[in-house]
């Protein structure tokens, strides 16, 4: 599904990712966890082709496709979705005109007939109800407003309604009380599927305890140092980043 | 003719066209016009007042404005940079040879009819009734004018049942002239300004509105200007007057053809509101703006204003400035009976080399007067925007209260946005509130809507219609529409 092969970006010049290795396999979730600082947002938005990150080496091959030579909008509409670790308020903009341009952009790239009002609200309000958020929502403006957990739960609503392959989600436990952090991971563990992979960027161990992820890589001087299952998430809860924070000093 | 440069041009080609593409209403319509003779002096205006078959006094009117005019000195002090304009090279009358009266729409020549269909203004009723049938138009009264003159107004019948008066304001001055010498000049003297005094002395056609006692409109009335004919300056005059306890629902769209020179576009337009009386204007003014190097476009120097006379009269001015290469204007409200309101909104987009000066004034005469003004600027490529508002309160308005929230949207970093508010104050119970806020299109709010899969240009779009919103929700519905889609036409490609 996901390919990435010795992978070097920049920004402003300054190296943050320093050959990054990882193969993600269909259905797959893992985590990448990390000392703060260590390439892990980085890494997500080069994934997703945000501009003033350069790649300066290696591959990144996303379902057979070289993932990096297509522009955001065409990544996003090949599948790969990002969850943002702050989401972006737009004003003014009603949350229901916002998906719907986004669900006819992708539909339109994939050469599928865009919905018309009622099939959208139809497929939306599918969405709002397995994932236990109020229609009052979507009347909201983008994030406008919306305290840190509606944020996040904005996302995974988005998510759900793009129906992603591959699932970026960079930070989705950050700010989030325990209560906030379960409805969250509910909602991730409810997309939980063979065809869709997922990668968790996440700094505590806490998320893991809700969604357990096949694979946990630690990423720290812009490269993953370790690999194992979900045993290493929590041994690194227990030993914390201390063994990769030092070198970095 | 192995030419490389030959296929270079080839190339250029689709780019040139899709440039082109981008304002879709800049055809020109064939069609046999009668001119006065170009330039302007006394002759002129007697030719377009002899056109008219005006009374004496108008054409005396006229005389007295255009000898003021000649004293005095063009405005400059908005933030707009042209070349001088050359008076004298322009024809002040053009109208589409036609037989003398109308009978009905079957006698208005085919072309022109084609050229409003184009336009999207069925000028047909039974093409309207058709739609409302099947739901798909709403149903709205239109008034066309093509260069000089008004070439036709519909729904007259319906309107006329409820003793409403719509019509061209030169059949008004036949049909109606006392209620037009009442009015006329009422609410912006000829002595008004440089523009205003123009206009006075040349104006040709426009539109009349009178709303008799306690009336409500049941339809929305609209005019559908549209410059056709070369070197022509269209000097409309609007008229409206809404009695005691009536409401009005007004809209006026703007289109003109894509042409090299610069064109004069000076309107006058007054609104008299009485005792109860509302009146709600609405504008889309999409005239040609001129290609991406500033050549060409329309100069548009209007004079708006509306006189609330009456007690707890409201006039409500909404806008929408897509086009002209040049701007100044500033529908103004006149508060002066008791508990009036006027409301401003505003959204004015300039791109490329378009430049807009405009704002409001709001005059506070009588006690508790409110008003409100909310303006929206975006400016793309090398455009300059800026609001200009004055808000007086004069020592009578007792508890008079402003609300003005200005909001400046910059893309790119080449253009500017400007805000030049005034806030006079002669009673010290007045509540004045101005606030201003000048923002960028955000990378952030780019890159999170090009991940959800949409587009430079639909990004753009669907943002800056998030920062239109509060204005764009006061246009009529169908108008709202169509007003989302030209904002964003007006700005692709302004983001690389």
């Amino acid at each position: 599904m996901l390919i990435i092969k010795d992978l070097h970006a920049t920004i402003d010049g300054r190296e943050i990712l320093k050959g990054i290795n990882l193969t993600v396999g269909p259905g797959e979730i893992h985590a990448i966890m990390g000392p703060n600082g260590s390439g892990k947002s980085t890494l997500s938005y080069v994934l997703a082709g945000r501009e003033g990150y350069e790649v300066t080496g290696g591959s990144v091959t996303y379902d057979g496709k070289d993932l990096l030579a297509l522009t955001p909008e065409q990544r996003a509409a090949e599948g790969v979705f990002l969850a943002f670790q702050y989401p972006i308020e737009i004003p003014g903009v009603s949350n229901t005109t916002f998906l719907k341009y986004a669900v006819n952009a992708i539909r339109r790239h994939r050469g599928e007939q865009e919905l018309d009002a009622m099939e959208f609200l139809k497929l939306v309000r599918g969405k709002t109800r397995a994932l236990g958020i109020s229609d009052d929502m979507l009347k909201r403006a983008v994030n406008v407003g919306f305290s840190g957990g509606e944020k996040k739960r904005n996302e995974v609503l988005q998510m759900a309604v793009l129906n992603p392959r591959l699932a970026l989600l960079d930070e989705t436990d950050s700010g989030l009380d325990i209560d906030a952090l379960r409805i969250v991971a509910d909602g991730v563990n409810a997309l939980r599927s063979p065809e869709r992979s997922m990668v968790l960027i996440t700094h505590y161990q806490r998320l893991l305890d809700y969604i357990v992820p096949d694979h946990v890589h630690v990423l720290a001087w812009g490269r993953i140092q370790r690999s194992g299952g979900a045993e290493l998430a929590r041994e690194l809860e227990a030993k914390g980043y201390a063994e990769f924070a030092e070198r970095a000093a | 003719m192995t030419g490389s440069p030959d296929s270079a041009v080839a190339d250029l080609d689709p780019i040139r066209a899709a440039a082109e593409q981008k304002y879709k209403y800049g055809f020109t319509t064939d069609i046999e016009s009668e001119t006065a003779p170009k330039g302007l002096n006394e002759d002129t205006i007697r030719f377009i007042s002899a056109k008219k078959a005006e009374p004496a006094w108008l054409l005396e009117w006229r005389l007295k404005a255009y000898r003021l005019w000649l004293t005095m000195t063009e405005p400059h002090w908005a933030k707009l940079n042209y070349a001088p304009i050359d008076y004298q090279d322009s024809f002040y009358y053009s109208a589409p040879k036609a037989k003398p009266a109308l009978k009905s729409l079957d006698e208005v020549d085919p072309e022109l009819l084609a050229t409003y269909a184009k336009l999207g203004i069925p000028l047909r009723e039974q093409e309207y009734l058709a739609g409302v049938e099947t739901g798909a138009a709403p149903m709205i009264a239109v008034d066309a004018v093509f260069d000089s003159v008004s070439v036709a107004t519909t729904f007259k019948a319906t309107l006329e049942a409820k003793g409403i008066i719509f019509c061209s304001i030169s059949e008004a001055i036949q049909k109606y002239p006392d209620l037009v010498r009442q009015y006329l000049g009422s609410v912006v003297p000829y002595s008004d300004n440089f523009y205003a005094t123009l206009n006075s002395a040349v104006f040709t056609d426009g539109s009349f509105v009178y709303i008799p006692e306690g009336v409500r409109c049941p339809m929305e009335l609209s005019t559908y200007f549209r410059i056709n004919a070369k070197n022509t300056g269209q000097f409309e005059r609007t008229l409206l007057i809404a009695d005691a306890g009536s409401y009005v629902s007004y809209l006026e769209g703007c289109t003109a053809p894509q042409r090299d020179e610069n064109q004069l576009h000076a309107a006058v337009v007054e609104l008299v509101a009485l005792d109860d009386a509302q009146i709600k204007y609405s504008t889309v003014q999409n005239w040609y703006p001129g290609d991406e190097n500033g050549k060409g476009g329309i100069y548009n120097f209007v004079t708006k204003r509306g006189a609330c006379r009456g007690r707890n009269s409201k006039i409500s001015w909404t806008q929408v400035e897509t086009g002209s290469a040049i701007t100044w204007k500033y529908p103004s409200c006149i508060l002066q009976g008791d508990n009036s309101v006027g409301e401003f909104y505003s959204v004015a987009v300039t791109t490329n080399c378009q430049q807009a000066d405009t704002g409001t004034k709001m005059i506070h005469i009588g006690r508790n007067t409110r008003s409100t003004i909310v303006s929206k600027g975006i400016s793309a490529g090398r455009a300059q925007n800026t609001y200009r508002g004055l808000v007086k309160i004069m020592p009578k308005a007792e508890n008079a209260r402003n609300h003005t929230q200005c909001d400046s949207l910059l893309i790119g970093d080449r253009c500017g946005a400007h805000t030049v508010p005034s806030i006079e104050s002669r009673n010290s119970s007045a509540r004045v509130e101005h606030e201003a806020t000048t923002s960028r299109i955000n990378e952030d709010q780019l890159f999170y809507c090009r991940q959800r899969g949409l587009t430079p240009e639909d990004a753009v779009s669907l943002i800056v219609n998030g920062f239109c919103k509060e204005v764009l929700k006061e246009l009529p519905m169908e108008f709202a529409v169509e007003a989302q889609k030209l904002v964003g036409i007006s700005l692709e490609g302004s983001v690389g």
